[in-house]
């Protein structure tokens, strides 16, 4: 078997795949699709060395393999164990996994801020959606919070530590992509956090990337910063000759304004390769400079999960994509819904008449009261 | 009197220097183990002895040193994990500070075993002066040819270097001292591959605790089988304890593990009791991270037998009512104590401690301490306690390395044996500030059913 590498057979959740030997759970998982895939909050297949960091991938392995059909003692972190021949896992079907994943859940979330309306990450961010999928409802945290003293890391990447889960991504991402990394993990334990030895800005011409890979809003885009929701924009894959990069962008635009510039994700929340099978990493010229619509090829409308609440509202009028209609009524027998309070009857800003979608700009009061003169 | 191997010739005047160690008998192993023996031939004697891993978790040494992976060309290395930071435990710099030779000689005896040339003494930085006691003895060593270009003779070459750690618990697990030892954050790598495979810059290592190196020189002096004569089972040879809490007689001893654990606390030749006849209310028998028992099962197991100072005795009756050998940190609590403040102390030594790498050990470590410290302080509320067993309950197994573990275990430990105690504080939060619930039944004979 030279050339023909070796498949072996792995049950995850009573569904059977083959996968080459050498993958992880976790990729095998992700092959199967859908809720079989555990989450990953530090795991990122583009960067080597991801992984076993957060505990949220945590599964069961009810057999370890053919030959050794005993199950492993404990859970296991999936993106860093590799299948083996006929081996079972058991991922949502095993009640183990859901309480301890929801116990991670609450742990990641015990030091985060859940300042989500005011964050720029809020509606792509991971720890929300996984929070929402695998967390429980409160927590049981009664102490105060911890913080961080701020720190400024040059005029590009804003540092929110507070929010920071420590999944070490943009630690790798800056050791594989840089030559020198200029940032790293200071201290230990609850008051480790990610800073510069000693105030150093970065600026490295990919640095950038360490905005995509943080699966929170840790590191955000200085250059986007309360510019606008993610929701309200539309997402545009488009691509321009870039001599250091690849130049394969997806531009987040509001009207003609471009406001952001970000790599390309895939359904994982991971960079996309390119064409040429490299993952397509931008620069920071790509990413921070080049701000107006002239500077691209526009090739069209980026598909986003429809479950996504990026994916809300878009298009409408615009692209092509018609508006979402009340089914409520229809399901109802015509009853209409009971409402403890309409938010229109206090709100200044949010007017039924005004469709958030087909403003050009960001959406702020003088729009609304405008529409009411 | 029980055998002493290691310990036997520490308190000879001038043992710390090269010319009275030779004098007594040192570094006959080496002439034996050089010259006479291959390098298989030591490992198969050490896996004779049955002799144990004595750095806490115990895992049969000579078989550590079989898994080494040989690859062709590839340096393997030996280190010396003396990063000795478990509340409680003390032996090592005991052996360090007064036996150094006896380190060295078996450090140069296992590199041989297992072909390496550069072997790595990784010590914490707070022993800052037993570094010189340990550079001075190589010094040593190599003026008199035990260390070196060809030592003996025979051909093999091997240095050893001292490296001194920043001070982090952490380090002391085995794969975060890899990474310290390289020049990097202390964080524990996810295993696998192990060390055997892929150690320090991803050749293949050894890591072993400073007591099972020394423990090699006794293994070859009177071979391996002689060796396993001495104690029980598969507790073979003898183990250092440090004892300390409130005893009489603090300090390490050299224990054949056949005594039992009264006699150890009891006994003038041990411990010599507890000071102003005070009673026994609780002990940690293996190190902080071992779960804590209370008077009546220390002494005696679940069963009604009695409890003796070995691996699978003070192991007996699983978690739930036993504990651990661990790293041999004996610490005695008398009934003035307060298993919550105590308790307190060991949370906040984890969380301290706890390298942040994982999130259920980085968030949960900190969670426990300010629980424990509101119960402490008379803050605490009756579902606290509950609560603590289910934080503990979620960080232990879920972690990268056994610190998640070490931390979980006492907590759950505590709550366990002590959960009227942590009652009482939370029912009476201002009594509990003024004194301690004392013995209570902490050491009332258990109930065994008749079988």
């Amino acid at each position: 078997m030279s050339d023909q590498q070796q498949l072996f057979k792995v049950t995850i959740d009573n569904i059977t795949i083959e996968v080459p030997a050498g993958t992880t759970i976790l990729n095998a998982a992700r092959k199967i699709g859908g809720d079989v895939a555990p989450p990953a909050m530090c795991y990122y297949s583009k960067l080597e060395g991801t992984g076993g960091k957060c505990r949220t991938c945590l599964v069961e392995v009810s057999k370890g393999s053919e030959k050794d059909p005993r199950p492993m003692p404990k859970l296991v972190a999936s993106c860093r164990t590799t299948v083996m021949d006929g081996m079972e896992v058991k991922n949502i079907t095993s009640e183990k996994v859901l309480d301890a994943r929801a116990g991670v859940v609450e742990f990641l979330l015990l030091n985060h801020p859940l300042d989500c309306p005011i964050c720029d990450q809020a509606g792509e961010c991971h720890l929300q959606d996984l929070s929402y999928e695998h967390g429980k409802e409160g927590t049981r945290y009664e102490f105060q919070r911890r913080t961080f003293k701020k720190h400024d890391i040059g005029p590009y990447i804003q540092l929110h530590m507070t929010r920071c889960i420590l999944c070490y991504r943009c630690v790798f991402t800056a050791d594989q992509l840089t030559k020198k990394r200029e940032h790293g993990v200071l201290d230990r334990g609850d008051h480790a956090e990610i800073a510069t030895f000693i105030e150093k800005s970065l600026e490295n011409d990919f640095i950038g990337n360490v905005i995509d890979v943080c699966p929170v809003g840790a590191l955000t885009d200085k250059t986007f910063r309360f510019k606008n929701r993610v929701w309200f924009l539309k997402p545009m894959d488009a691509h321009r000759d870039c001599p250091t990069c690849s130049g394969r962008v997806t531009l987040w635009n509001r009207g003609d304004e471009v406001f952001r510039v970000t790599a390309r994700k895939d359904e994982w929340g991971e960079v996309e390769d390119t064409p040429d099978g490299k993952p397509g990493w931008i620069c920071n010229t790509c990413r921070f400079e080049k701000k107006k619509t002239s500077d691209w090829v526009i090739e069209g409308p980026r598909l986003i999960n429809r479950h996504s609440v990026i994916s809300q509202g878009h298009y409408a009028g615009k692209v092509g994509t018609h508006m979402p209609t009340e089914t409520f009524e229809a399901v109802n027998d015509g009853r209409k819904p009971k409402l403890l309070m309409d938010i229109h009857s206090v709100s200044e800003v949010n007017k039924p008449e005004v469709q958030l979608s087909l403003i050009d700009g960001p959406a702020h009061s003088k729009v609304f009261n405008q529409n009411n003169d | 009197m029980s055998k002493k191997l290691l310990l036997e010739k520490a308190h000879v005047e001038g043992i710390r220097y090269f010319d009275v160690y030779r004098r007594e008998g040192g570094y006959r192993s080496v002439e034996k183990a050089l010259k006479e023996m291959s390098p298989e031939a030591i490992v198969e004697e050490v896996k004779k002895s049955g002799l144990r891993g004595r750095g806490g978790a115990g895992f049969p040494a000579g078989m550590k040193w079989s898994f080494i992976a040989k690859p062709e060309g590839v340096p393997r290395h030996l280190v010396c994990n003396a990063d000795e930071s478990e509340p409680g435990t003390f032996k090592d710099r005991y052996l360090m500070e007064f036996i150094p030779h006896l380190l060295i000689e078996g450090l140069i005896v296992s590199s041989f075993a297992l072909g390496s040339n550069d072997t790595y003494i990784y010590i914490r930085g707070e022993y800052a002066w037993i570094v010189d006691i340990l550079e001075q003895a190589i010094t040593e060593a190599k003026n008199n040819g035990f260390l070196g270009k060809n030592i003996l003779g025979s051909g093999f070459d091997c240095n050893i270097h001292v490296q001194r750690g920043a001070g982090a618990y952490i380090c002391g697990e085995e794969t975060a001292l890899i990474e310290s030892l390289e020049g990097k954050r202390g964080n524990p790598r996810i295993k696998p591959p192990f060390p055997a495979v892929k150690g320090v810059w991803d050749r293949p290592t050894v890591v072993n605790n400073v007591e099972t190196l020394a423990a090699v020189v006794p293994i070859i002096n009177m071979g391996g089988d002689e060796y396993a004569k001495i104690g029980v089972g598969r507790s073979t040879g003898t183990k250092l304890i440090s004892a300390c809490g409130n005893i009489n007689k603090p300090g390490v001893y050299e224990i054949d593990m056949t005594i039992s654990v009264e006699e150890f606390i009891y006994s003038d030749e041990y411990c010599g009791g507890i000071p102003n006849g005070k009673k026994l209310k609780a002990c940690i028998p293996g190190g902080s991270s071992v779960p804590i028992l209370p008077a009546n099962l220390l002494l005696k197991t679940a069963k009604g037998e009695t409890r003796y100072m070995n691996y699978e005795s003070l192991a007996d009756g699983g978690f739930a009512s036993g504990s651990m050998m661990g790293s041999g940190g004996f610490i005695v609590l008398d009934e003035d104590q307060c298993v919550v403040r105590h308790t307190l102390s060991l949370a906040r030594f984890y969380r301290h401690e706890s390298c942040g790498q994982c999130s259920p050990c980085r968030e949960g470590t900190g969670w426990m301490e300010k629980i424990l410290k509101n119960i402490e302080y008379g803050n605490g509320k009756m579902s606290d306690i509950d609560l603590l067993w289910d934080i503990q309950r979620k960080i232990e197994g879920n972690t990268i390395c056994p610190l998640g573990d070490a931390a979980a275990w006492p907590v759950a430990a505590a709550i366990r044996h002590f959960r009227d105690e942590f009652e009482w504080h939370v029912l009476n939060p201002e009594e509990s500030q003024k004194r301690n619930y004392g013995l209570a039944h902490y050491a009332d004979p258990i109930h065994v059913p008749v079988a």
